[in-house]
């Protein structure tokens, strides 16, 4: 199935909360039915989409909205598929990670970078970094902390001088 | 005989018997059976490795890998030393036991190396955390390298003296 009939395929199933980028050529879902629609594209007979290959966070630039790209591949269908969703850093997003076992350790990696906040996850606590490490690295605003643990971090050549 | 000299071996020329100050020996058979540490905290553990492999055989100067701090006289900070890592290394560290040294390999944990500007979670220099004897400079520094390093240590090893004063 190519893009534009999945995108009509959820729309009837989901109408409000699917969004459909045309020159991007992915589908914006909102966060409230995102555990729906995912079980919806892994199990649908047309869809199949059994494989979470990657999944990437970015932050939007405004300082408040975070954004997910999940990509999918059906290996029985041969399609693949791209949903993104975006929250603030209020809300949080439903873990898929029952859903597809990939997840569980992209959501950990999304959050300890990105800060991005994911429900019923089974483990959820930063993956990389020291548990007790302040702030999300990758987010623009981020500002590299002076000290950690006593260590110093300098933040640029002065330091040395 | 200078402590610094190597060839206490040259001395057996008559008997089976040398007179020979007992700080030369004990550093003799420190220099010459540097245990290393090993772990590799990031690419330049590949050259450590690489070092250790047959084509450049570390075993012939008397470094064997230990998986074991406690077995171990050398540390080989071989990469990149994270913030989160760095705890650890000091930690690996004082469970050596006495004499114990550290090789600083490579640009990253000499001072932080490719992540020295904008290494939000990089130790910029593993002697901030650890006492260093010996860097090893490069990107990662070629086995060749390492063996020098190895073997600077060995020269300072032989100038010390374990059962007087500290020279
Ligand atoms: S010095 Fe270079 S080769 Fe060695 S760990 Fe750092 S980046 Fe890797």
């Amino acid at each position: 199935m190519i893009i534009e009939d999945i995108a009509n395929l959820l729309k009837n199933k989901y109408s409000e909360s699917i969004e459909y980028l045309e020159d991007a050529k992915f589908i914006k879902v909102s966060a409230s039915d995102w555990n729906d629609v995912a079980l919806t594209i892994k199990n649908e007979d047309k869809l199949k989409f059994d494989y979470l290959m990657c999944i990437s966070s970015y932050d939007c630039g405004d300082k408040k909205t975070y954004g997910v790209a999940y990509n999918f591949k059906s290996t029985s269908l041969n399609h693949y598929l791209e949903i993104r969703i975006e929250v603030t850093d209020e809300d949080s997003i439903h873990s898929v990670s029952s859903i597809w076992g990939s997840a569980d350790w992209h959501e950990r990696e999304a959050y300890d970078m990105m800060g991005i906040k994911f429900e019923n996850h089974p483990n959820f606590k930063r993956i990389l970094l020291a548990d007790d490490w302040e702030g999300h690295p990758l987010r623009k605003d981020y500002d590299t902390p002076e000290y950690y643990r006593g260590m110093p971090v300098p933040k640029d050549k002065t330091y040395w001088e | 005989m200078k402590a610094s000299d190597l060839s206490v071996l040259n001395k057996f020329n008559k008997d089976n018997v040398i007179v020979e100050k007992l700080d030369t020996l004990i550093n003799w058979s420190r220099a010459n059976s540097q245990w290393y540490f090993q772990f590799g905290l990031a690419c330049c553990a590949i050259e450590m490795m690489a070092a250790a492999g047959p084509r450049h055989d570390l075993d012939r100067f008397g470094n064997i890998p230990r998986a074991s701090p406690r077995q171990s006289d050398v540390m080989i900070v071989a990469g990149t030393v994270t913030l989160k890592m760095a705890e650890r290394v000091k930690r690996l560290y004082e469970q050596m036991s006495d004499p114990k040294y550290v090789i600083s390999m490579g640009s990253c944990s000499n001072s932080g190396g490719p992540y020295w500007q904008h290494g939000y979670h990089v130790l910029k220099g593993v002697d901030l955390v650890v006492p260093v004897d010996v860097y090893v400079p490069g990107c990662p520094p070629r086995p060749e390298a390492l063996i020098q390093g190895i073997l600077e240590l060995q020269k300072k090893i032989k100038l010390q003296s374990p059962l007087g004063k500290e020279v």
